[in-house]
């Protein structure tokens, strides 16, 4: 099979990769670039482990060819924190142990980056919507919720 | 995975590269990807096309005209499309609405596919290279077609005039037990008019309700009036059976459903 060029922006860095055509961008990002944030749960697009955001969209990195990103802005959770200091959402998510297992964390927390992006001050119900498409088998979702609109409080204090 | 991707800027150039043998095309990849993924080996080869007029949305005249790569999160905030925003928003979670297409969503087989049962209720038409095709014909002959879709086109419906319920066990997103979309006329004395209603889960693919159809006929939106129609709902029917329901399950609760729609 030939391989074929892919380049795209990884949290800020340029990535430039030979990669076998059809390789899904979830097995490009772990298997070729080497962040493993993104998880492969069920490669169906069922759990949202994968969840990573492209071009400022939430997208599945199992179903997404990776050959289809050239070009693109990237950002997976391994990009969130600064320098060594984690990023609310992250912060959040530990203080209310919104993490046990941790498999679904990062898909949560991409999924959860995008809406106070766009929303910073979400209600209940936008945070349950926004997480819809991802799957938590530990906590029962309630710690998660918690998690995300105390990240947004603290978004909001930060920012006034 | 061995699977070898080709990119096209035109439609028809695709089509052409799409006889090849074990060639599928690709639009969101929430179908096809996921069957690779799978290990589905029928699959051996992609095509795309980059074209941006399969990405645009317009409307005009009462007309809506989607192109086939516009996505459903892109219906859902369409302000000119709120009439189907429901039906848009019942698909998957945020991710997948930002990936699913609609031309992707008129070969998704049953428990999927909950937008296209919105288009058959619209009688929209799907458009090809080869021309327009009526949505329920080309639901009928999807399983052979071949040429790309590029678009569906409808008549944009009054308020009110459109339904849509998506039931799922899992709250608040879940795949479809099953879905209807109802598209009615009311006279002047608020009798139905007109009735189209489209079911999904019912069949391996979006089918009429046409016995309910014309049963509603003549009635108000009264429970002692529709029961009728409700009793009709599952003729011609053959629901599919999967983890999510039996189709005996889902024969039992349509007219409750469609009831509860009608009523709303």
């Amino acid at each position: 099979m030939a391989k074929v060029p892919v380049q795209f922006t990884l949290n800020g860095s340029e990535k430039a990769e030979f990669i076998e055509s059809g390789t899904t961008l979830l097995n490009a990002l772990r298997d070729k670039i080497g962040d493993t944030s993104p998880k492969g749960g069920c490669h169906q697009g069922t759990c949202g482990a994968c969840s990573v955001i492209i071009d400022g969209e939430l997208r599945l990195s199992c179903l997404t060819l990776a050959e289809t990103c050239n070009g693109a802005d990237i950002k997976t959770t391994a990009g969130l924190a600064e320098g060594g200091v984690l990023h609310p959402l992250q912060r959040a998510f530990l203080d209310a142990f919104a993490t046990q297992c941790g498999f679904c964390t990062p898909g949560m927390i991409m999924a959860a980056k995008v809406l106070l992006d766009r929303t910073p001050n979400p209600s209940r119900d936008d945070v349950v919507e926004a997480l819809s498409g991802n799957i938590c088998r530990c906590t029962g979702y309630e710690p998660i919720i918690q998690a995300v609109l105390t990240a947004a409080r603290a978004n909001s204090q930060n920012a006034a | 995975m061995s699977l070898a991707l080709q990119t096209f800027s035109t439609v028809k150039d695709a089509n052409a590269a799409l006889r090849a043998a074990g060639t599928r095309y690709l639009g969101g990849g929430t179908l096809v990807v996921r069957a690779a993924n799978e290990g589905d080996v029928s699959v051996s080869s992609l095509v795309r096309v980059t074209d941006p007029g399969l990405s645009r949305i317009a409307v005009s005249s009462g007309k809506a005209r989607l192109g086939a790569s516009v996505t459903m999160a892109a219906i859902a905030r369409h302000p000119e499309l709120a009439a189907l925003a429901p039906a848009a928003r019942a698909i998957g979670g945020p991710a997948i609405r930002n990936m699913a297409t609609v031309g992707g969503n008129l070969f998704a087989p049953a428990p999927y596919g909950d937008f296209a049962v919105a288009l058959l209720a619209l009688d929209a038409t799907v458009v090809t290279e080869d021309g327009e095709t009526p949505i329920e014909a080309f639901l009928a002959g999807r399983d052979t077609s071949r040429a790309i879709v590029t678009g569906v086109g409808f008549a944009l419906p009054m308020a009110k005039s459109f339904r849509f319920l998506k039931v799922s066990r899992v709250k608040p997103k879940g795949v479809s037990v099953l879905s209807i979309a109802a598209l009615l006329e009311l006279a002047a004395d608020d009798t139905v008019a007109s009735a189209r209603i489209a079911l999904g889960c019912m069949a391996d693919r979006p089918i009429r309700a046409t016995a309910a159809e014309k049963a509603l006929l003549g009635c108000t939106l009264t429970p002692r009036e529709i029961a009728p129609a409700l009793a009709a709902a599952p003729q011609g029917t053959a629901p599919i059976t999967d983890p999510i329901a039996s189709a005996w399950y889902r024969a039992e609760v349509l007219p409750v459903h469609l009831g509860r729609l009608l009523l709303s």
